[in-house]
Parts: C-alpha cells; structure tokens; sequence
C-alpha cells in the first residue's frame, strides 16, 4: 500500500525548474504591472483635471502628460522584458 | 514553389565576419537601410531652399526646429540650446527612422529592439553629457555639484550623495537604454503575435473559428496605429531626457528652474499678445 502510493506520488514530477520559472515570470510581470497602472491613472486622471480647470493651458499641459506616460510605462515594459529573461534562464 | 522556404527571407547566416561580433546579419543591414533613409530624407527636403517652404523642405524643416525649438532651447536655454541641437536632431531622426521600420510592412523589425543599438546610442549621450559638464564648470566643480547638491543640511549628505552618484552617472544611461529597447521588443512582440494569429486562422488552418481571425486582423490594423504613436513617443522622450541632462550638466543643479521657466513663460507670454492683437 505504502509503495503503491510513494509510486503514485513520484509520477507527478514534483517541483522542477521549468514549473519554478513559469510560476516566476507570471509573477514578475503581474507584480511588476500593478505600480505603474496606478502611476499612469493618476498621471492621466490629473492632467483631464487640469485641462478641464484651465482650457488655454491644454497645450502644454498635453506635452507634460506625455512625458510622465512615457516615464512610467517605462517600468512596466522593463517588467514585461525581465519576465521573459527569467523563464529563459529557469528552465 | 512548394520548396521555398519563407524562413529563408529572414534568417540567414551572416554575409560577412561571421562568428565575430561584427557579423554583418540582417540587424546590420535594416540599420544601414534606417540610416540611408534617415539622410535620404534629410538632404532631399533641404534641397529646395526656397523662402516659402513646400512639401519635403517643409517637413524636414518642422522636424528639426521641432527639436531645436521644443526640445534644445526650451530644455536647455536660449543660449546654449542651438549649439546641441545638431546632436538633438541627428538623435532625435535616427532613433524615430529607426523605430519606424517595425511598422514598415515586409520589413516589420525595429532595429533598436537588440539592446546593442539603444546601448550604444545611451553610452553616446552619457560621454556627451559629462564631457559638456567637465568642460563648462570644471572637473572638479561639476563632480561636486553632483555629489553635494546646495541647499541641504549637512548630516543627509551621508544618505543623499552616493544615491546621487549612483542615480547620475549609471541609472541615468541605464534607463535611457531600457526604455527604448522594452518599448520595441513589446511593440514587437505584441505586433507579432497579433499577426502569427491571423495568419494562423486565416490562411493556414481554416477552421470553424476563422472569423476570429478577422477579428485579429482589425486589431492589427489598430495596433499599427498605435505602435506610430509609440515610435514617435519614444523617440520624443529619448531626445528630450537627453537635452534635460545636458542642460543639467551647462547649468549646474540649482539656478536652471529659474531660467527655463523664465523663457517659456516669456515666449507664451508674447505668443499670447500676437494672438489678443490678431483676435
């Protein structure tokens, strides 16, 4: 009975560097997107605010918002990048 | 026919110094074709010279003083800001032309997405900043602007100059090569799959799920569009971090608020009475 189940048991495959690195580079990405999709909502979410207070200020107010998307999408790419090196170098 | 490979278009040996790290592979290739098409553009449209500019002299004119106007002078100063923009623009055209070819279609494959391009472009930027910084404040001023920024109680020093040290002289060429190589390879990335999957549903397995596959197809439609946007993003943002840290490196860290604020305000200021008198 014993060795049917330690059997049964080993057929699994148990915890190897394949699974380990799938299970870090979903991480690695879903941790890495939560920061700068807040970042970029507040960044958008303020520069609506100001264009709606202050309309002849739009223009330049445009250009600021593109900057600040730029920077903070930033992170979230380096993430998406940094996933795919590490399920390169789990398994 | 039926054995020509496709693959073959795409992925061939090296045509020249193989192993060696100056094979001449198709990346080398698509960036002389980005190079020749980024001077092809430039030396057409600037050869019209009329006073009133049309067509191709008008749009590479918009090009460069967009980079000497918004990005060198309002960055850096209405002094010193002509001088850098020959580097701005020949930047600013090279990383957009080469960016471009992932929407080219046929080509699809943006150069700076093989982190040796983008690398090499940020450690050019990184040596043209700190040689302008050691030139116009000296060796010795310029470090110690950096390390020991003014206006600080002494005991943060301890805390605050190596993360300066740290953030200026490695983290700064750093980011700049990673945004733009992160933002190709996702772009591209995204665009392939994208295309894998009409392909896939479209020509390759006709299935009951095909129309699916014109799904896909509207998708890529709209991802070219904005992987247009992305690419002059990019090229925007990489010119633009550029001219902030040379401006950094002219100015020294504390009095270039002052100055840049002052100029822009001042040029809306007119801008604004040109348009109270036309109204």
């Amino acid at each position: 009975m014993v060795e049917a189940m330690v059997t049964l048991a080993q057929e699994g495959g148990g915890m190897t560097d394949t699974g380990l690195a799938a299970i870090g580079a979903g991480l690695v990405y879903g941790l890495g997107a939560i920061g700068p999709g807040i970042g970029i909502g507040l960044v958008f979410g303020s520069a609506i605010e100001a264009m709606a207070r202050q309309p002849e200020t739009a223009g330049q107010t445009r250009a600021t918002m593109f900057i600040g998307f730029a920077l903070i999408e930033a992170l979230a790419l380096i993430g998406f990048v940094l996933s795919f090196i590490v399920l390169g170098a789990g398994g | 026919m039926q054995d020509f490979d496709v693959n073959h278009l795409f992925f061939w040996d090296p045509i020249a110094f193989g192993d060696s790290p100056f094979a001449i592979n198709r990346v080398v290739i698509l960036m002389w074709v980005a190079s020749i098409l980024c001077i092809a553009f430039l030396i057409l449209g600037s050869r019209a010279r009329r006073l009133v500019p049309k067509r191709a002299q008008y749009l590479v004119e918009t090009g460069y003083l967009f980079v000497r106007n918004n990005i060198a002078i309002d960055v850096i100063g209405p002094k010193d800001g002509p001088k850098y923009a020959h580097y701005l623009a020949t930047l600013f055209f090279f990383i957009f032309f080469s960016n471009l070819l992932e929407i080219v279609p046929g080509i699809n494959f943006p150069v700076t997405s093989r982190m040796a391009i983008p690398a090499a472009l940020a450690v050019l930027t990184w040596i043209v900043f700190n040689v302008v910084g050691i030139m116009k404040q000296g060796p010795l001023n310029y470090v110690k602007g950096i390390a020991f920024p003014p206006g600080v109680p002494k005991p943060i020093y301890v805390l605050l100059t190596p993360i300066e040290i740290l953030s200026t002289f490695i983290v700064r060429p750093f980011t700049l090569a990673i945004r733009l190589f992160a933002n190709m390879v996702a772009g591209h990335t995204l665009l392939a799959i994208f295309f894998l999957f009409t392909n896939d549903f479209l020509r390759e397995n006709i299935s009951i799920a095909s129309p699916f596959g014109v799904v896909t197809l509207l998708i890529s439609c709209i991802l070219i569009v904005f992987e247009l946007l992305v690419i002059s993003l990019q090229a925007y943002i990489f010119t633009m971090l550029t001219a902030s840290y040379i401006g950094e490196a002219v100015h020294g860290h504390g009095d270039e608020h002052d100055e840049a604020t002052e100029t822009s305000s001042t040029s809306q200021k007119t801008q604004h009475e040109t348009e109270g008198i036309a109204a």
